[in-house]
């Protein structure tokens, strides 16, 4: 079943691209293939391949259980949270907090966790930023 | 022997103190990335691209650092194949039949000297092979034009997806994935913006080195989240015993590690192949040779020797159409591309024309590493072995944290480091549906190029497409990819072991 729906999914997906590419805006100075071409060959390959799949689909893989799932969306969450974080209030601190959940979630107790991560944290930012000079985040405070 | 002379000169480019210490450090973060648990070549060598570009080193000691990284990974990987029964990466599954064995009967140390000895040898002899080959091939390449280019990169797709897949339709659906992923942002030829739905950020495509991260090392992070509890088997206590091996050993070994050199060279050499395929045909091979008295699986000596240097000559020999031809034969040299473009070089034939010095330099630093890989391994095994007992629960953070500060290095964009996060998910996504992700890199690095080429052979033809297949090179390249493609079908079942394809289920680091 997984496999059809991946199947489904690509040959949705190389439709959508195969349309995008013919709103592509043709610019005056072109060669005779132009910058749609290519992309419509990919849309046309993506879409084979999604009916082959459909076709002659494998075993389902073992999906984690619901609440791992949830789990994974929930990192997912937090480590875009620290993405947008990090140039609002730096580095050192954000590394920290966002370690220290991953640590938690691979199965460190609480505490352990919370100092893994600020090891981590500032691990990285003495070797990285003090020792080898790399430009991190800077907070509101400079670190 | 213009190779030699070629050579000399650069052995003067890599021993300089500077490179000597980059080589060194590389060959010691390498082991150690090897050994760790969920980390390999390919992860290991995607973390740290940003972070040589983002230090700013120069091209030569750059690519100096991070091939002995490769090489070094390369290495490291046997370690928990042989005390653990976990393969530190795949090509070194193999490592683990007889291995672990030995270790069991207590010859954990002879098992870990011989294979490292076995890498060497086998990495040694790819290293003069690629001397003597590129050369050779890049004459061949001097004549390709832009239809043979497009032609010869169709080939690598075909047989990357036909070799080393086990489901063609998914590899192809991998390649168009990261072909159409390379096709975002402004074209280069007329300048108009493609896929970029009106976002500025997309204007200027999506940036490799994002999307190997992405997909190679923060995908781990959710594979070890989904697997929590399961696999925290690390503190069995090992014993070593001796380290250095019997001479005796070593000449009862000679013949299984000459044949595996060549299988593995040769593995390595074919477009798509790579290192796994070059462990698996050696020991099989090995296995159907010298297996008189049983002994294979039980901790034959033999039985470690070949795979590894197979594997460490296909290693080797996976380098040779990465720097003459500028397509990689494997996950990791796609990576090792990856690293090229990020330093603005670009391998092919007219890369060995101009600039000499990298080439011939970055070879020269692989006999150097090799030989360092090989001091460093015998005597330094013990601490590496410490390495295996880091639990991933301290491990997996500080890599995805290391993987942000890489690519926030280079760009110092959020909206990367979301793209990024992306990616991982995505990565996740395909390895639990089997899809492979080199596919998916190499579109993402030759897609571009690709249709640079595809449009100006059809400039020259004046828009006929018979042209692609108008001289006899490219009929060649074209009938290869049709059979790199379609045999595998046939006879796919004889090049996979069953083992292998239980380690793919689990998903294993590619290559």
């Amino acid at each position: 079943m997984s496999d059809r729906i991946l199947g489904g999914v690509s040959i949705a997906l190389a439709a959508f691209f195969a349309w995008q590419a013919t709103l592509i805006e043709l610019s005056f100075l072109s060669d005779p293939v132009g910058p749609k071409t290519f992309p419509i060959i990919i849309a046309a390959v993506m879409a084979l391949a999604g009916v082959a799949i459909i076709l002659r689909p494998d075993a389902a893989p073992e999906w984690p259980a619901f609440g791992r799932l949830l789990e994974i969306a929930v990192t997912t969450g937090v480590l875009c949270a620290y993405a947008l974080a990090l140039p609002q209030v730096g580095f050192l601190l954000a590394t920290a907090v966002a370690a220290s959940f991953l640590s938690w979630r691979l199965g460190a107790a609480p505490l352990s966790a919370v100092a893994a991560g600020a090891a981590i944290s500032v691990g990285i930012y003495v070797v990285f930023h003090l020792i080898l000079g790399l430009s991190l985040a800077r907070g509101p405070w400079g670190f | 022997m213009d190779a030699l002379s070629s050579l000399a000169d650069g052995f003067a480019v890599a021993l300089t103190f500077q490179n000597i210490g980059l080589a060194l450090l590389g060959c010691f973060l390498g082991t150690m990335i090897g050994a760790l648990p969920g980390l390999g070549p390919s992860n290991g060598v995607a973390i740290l691209i940003p972070l040589a570009f983002s230090l700013g080193l120069p091209p030569t000691p750059a690519l100096i650092l991070l091939t002995s990284v490769y090489y070094g990974a390369m290495y490291g990987g046997r370690i928990s194949s042989i005390l653990l029964n976990i393969p530190g990466d795949e090509p070194a599954l193999m490592t683990t039949l007889d291995g672990y064995p030995m270790a069991q009967q207590g010859r954990a140390g002879e098992a870990l000297a011989l294979s490292g000895f076995a890498s060497f040898v086998g990495a040694f002899f790819a290293t003069i092979g690629l001397v003597f080959l590129a050369p050779q091939l890049v004459r061949v390449a001097l004549l390709f034009g832009p239809a043979e280019y497009f032609a010869l990169f169709t080939l690598a797709f075909a047989t990357l997806g036909g070799v080393s897949s086990r489901n063609q339709a998914k590899a192809a659906l991998a390649a168009a994935l990261g072909l159409g992923i390379a096709m975002i942002g402004v074209d280069s030829q007329t300048g108009v913006p493609r896929f970029s739905f009106g976002e500025v950020h997309l204007y200027d495509g999506i940036d490799f080195l994002v999307a190997i991260v992405g997909l190679f090392a923060l995908s781990e992070v959710f594979v070890f989240l989904e697997h929590r509890k399961e696999g925290e088997g690390a503190d069995k206590k090992v014993s070593i015993g001796r380290i250095i091996p019997r001479l005796s050993m070593l000449r009862d070994t000679a013949g299984a590690m000459g044949r595996s050199t060549v299988l593995g060279f040769i593995a390595g050499v074919l477009p798509g192949a790579g290192a796994s395929l070059g462990s698996f045909i050696s020991y099989t091979v090995e296995k159907k040779i010298s297996n008189r008295n049983d002994t294979f699986g039980k901790g034959d000596p033999r039985g470690v020797a070949a795979p590894e240097a197979g594997n460490n000559a296909a290693a080797g020999g996976a380098l040779v159409p990465m720097l003459a031809l500028g397509v990689p034969g494997s996950g990791t040299t796609a990576v090792l591309l990856a690293m090229l473009l990020a330093l603005n070089i670009t391998p092919g034939p007219l890369l060995f024309q101009q600039s000499p010095d990298v080439v011939w330099g970055l070879i020269a630093a692989l006999f150097i590493g090799n030989l360092m890989l090989l001091l460093m391994n015998i005597p330094m095994v013990g601490l590496f072995v410490r390495v295996l007992l880091v639990p991933s629960k301290f491990l997996m953070p500080a890599v995805a944290m290391i993987s942000f500060v890489g690519i926030y290095g280079v760009s110092g964009s959020t909206f990367d480091l979301l793209v990024m996060v992306g990616f991982g998910l995505l990565g996740w996504v395909l390895r639990k549906l089997d899809v492979p992700l080199v596919p998916v890199i190499l579109g993402v690095l030759l897609g571009n190029e690709m249709e640079v080429n595809l449009r100006r052979a059809m400039t020259i033809s004046d828009g006929d497409w018979s042209a692609l297949v108008a001289s006899p090179l490219a009929v060649g390249l074209w009938t290869l990819a049709v059979v790199g493609f379609i045999l595998p079908l046939l006879i796919g079942r004889y090049l996979r072991p069953q083992a292998a394809t239980k380690a793919r289920e689990e998903g294993a680091d590619p290559d």
